[in-house]
């Protein structure tokens, strides 16, 4: 895979770099201290990716069940599409830094000031994935569907539904990312476990390879759910890497 | 088979007239032919028919009583096979969506696969399928619902021309077999004489019916045949008249 080059390369250059400079650790460790340092305090690490997992499911979960509930009554209704798809694009520009330690203040340091930055960052790319999508339904699909009797619900079953799901999956794919950032900047701001809240304490004692090794945690946990997407997807539509292939 | 009659079919979009007075009939197990410029209003007409559109004045009745939605099986231009079905479940839609079980309509759709040249792609995604392949399964989709009248919007418009005379012929067949009612859009005056009882040709827009020409040659009919060459120019005649 050419990306694996690409990092190994700039891994390889930055070893050579710190030595070459006699960078402080403190400034930038080296990468081979980054591993090194991870694998002493790798403990800590694992009680600590456990609940940004945790905080990152549930959020996500919570923001892909209020996406798809909206998604779909939008769909329904173009009157509620008209009122409610203008301020979906306006809560995107609430700036998440300012507000999440005034969440801290409201719920305090649990899971619900998490639950809603996630929410915050990850509703929008799926709502509108989903929504676009059961708008890509062809014209003369809905009518063709109608022609067999099909009342709005039916249209909804048979062929919007369906015809959202690649568009759909890319907007998994998309929040799924942006969920576990959000997870960790929420810890990041106040939480009593996480990898948010322990790159922010290891940043205060100065151990610049221990925030770099969280932050390399946090990387494999993304890549590794990005990549579960595309499992599901396999498995929820098996026919669309085939068709794809085709095309 | 049922006998169907269009009478002072009216529609028009905005202050746009495209329909004025559209008025044909086919009696039961008949090809009737729509030809006419394109844009003229075919595919709308058969929209108002299939219930898709309201049209302004006029009646539609199947053996004396007015049509209702289930009275006609609508086949679009374009073959709208869904990518997420199989080629069984695909032709299975229309029932599965008038209440039949998944697999009751399955059952149904099932043994038409050998007559439609289908045997042995029940499995398949619809992009495996050649395009003449495409059409016939779109054609099962309509005929499996059991509607009293089928609407076929140019079913052989986007195929290469081989493939179009090779489905033509199976339709000929398939129809004489099945003796379907049969209305029918196409651009190919050839196809109109090759396979209508009677053809109605449609002026520019607004559509109004220009003429109405009985084609009442015997049947088994050839492709492109002497008798047939007389009737293809009158109609060219007709569609290209001021
Ligand atoms: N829903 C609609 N609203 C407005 N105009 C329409 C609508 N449907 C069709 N038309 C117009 O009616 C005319 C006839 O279209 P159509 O029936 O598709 O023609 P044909 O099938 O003969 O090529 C076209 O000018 C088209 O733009
Ligand atoms: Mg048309």
């Amino acid at each position: 895979m050419p990306s694996l080059v690409v990092v190994a390369v700039l891994v390889a250059v930055w070893q050579w770099a710190v030595t070459a400079f006699d960078v402080r650790p403190q400034v930038l460790p080296s990468p081979l201290r980054v591993v090194e340092q991870g694998w002493l305090f790798r403990d800590a690490l694992w009680t600590n990716t456990v609940p940004t997992l945790q905080v990152t499911a549930v959020g996500f979960a919570v923001s892909l069940v209020v996406a798809w509930a909206l998604a779909v009554v939008v769909d329904f209704s173009p009157w509620l599409r008209r009122a409610l798809l203008p301020l979906l694009v306006a809560s995107q520009t609430i700036p998440i830094i300012a507000i999440a330690p005034l969440l801290i203040i409201w719920f305090g340091f649990g899971l619900l000031p998490k639950v809603v930055v996630i929410a915050l960052v990850t509703f929008f790319p799926v709502a509108i994935g989903l929504v676009e999508g059961f708008s890509s339904a062809d014209r003369e699909a809905s009518n063709l569907v109608r022609s067999m009797g099909a009342d709005r619900w039916g249209e909804f079953r048979y062929l919007r539904l369906p015809a959202a799901m690649p568009s759909f999956f890319t907007s998994l794919r998309i929040g799924i990312t942006y969920a576990v950032t959000g997870a960790v900047f929420a810890e990041y701001v106040g939480a009593r476990a996480g990898l948010g809240i322990f790159m922010n304490l290891q940043k205060n004692s100065f151990r610049t390879d221990l925030v770099l090794a969280a932050v390399v945690v946090t990387a494999a946990i993304s890549v590794g759910l990005f990549g579960l997407t595309f499992l599901v997807q396999r498995l929820a539509m098996p026919w669309y890497a085939a068709e794809r292939r085709r095309a | 088979m049922r006998e169907v009659r269009v009478e002072g079919l009216s529609k028009r979009f905005g202050d746009r007239d495209v329909l004025v007075d559209v008025s044909l009939h086919a009696r039961p197990g008949e090809l009737v032919s729509v030809i006419g410029p394109s844009g003229c209003g075919k595919s709308t007409l058969f929209a108002a028919l299939a219930g898709l559109v309201e049209p302004d004045r006029g009646t539609v009745t199947v053996d004396g009583r007015p049509a209702t939605g289930t009275t006609f099986g609508y086949m679009p231009q374009k073959d709208l096979l869904f990518p997420w079905r199989t080629v069984l479940d695909n032709t299975a839609l229309g029932l599965e969506i008038a209440g039949v079980g998944r697999r009751a309509a399955r059952k149904r759709a099932e043994p038409l696969f050998e007559p439609f040249g289908l045997a042995g792609f029940e499995g398949s995604r619809p992009f495996e399928l050649s395009g003449g392949m495409r059409q016939r399964a779109a054609l099962l989709r309509t005929v499996v619902q059991d509607r009293d009248v089928l609407l076929l919007d140019e079913p052989f418009g986007a195929l290469d021309s081989l493939t179009r005379t090779g489905m033509q012929e199976w339709l000929e067949g398939m129809r004489s077999q099945f003796g379907w009612t049969v209305l029918l859009i196409t651009h190919d005056i050839r196809e109109a004489v090759y396979l209508s009882d009677r053809v109605v040709v449609l002026g520019p827009r607004p559509a109004r019916v220009r003429a109405v020409v009985e084609i009442d040659q015997p049947r088994p009919r050839e492709l492109a045949s002497a008798a047939a060459a007389a009737r293809e120019a009158e109609l060219l005649a007709l569609l290209r008249a001021e």
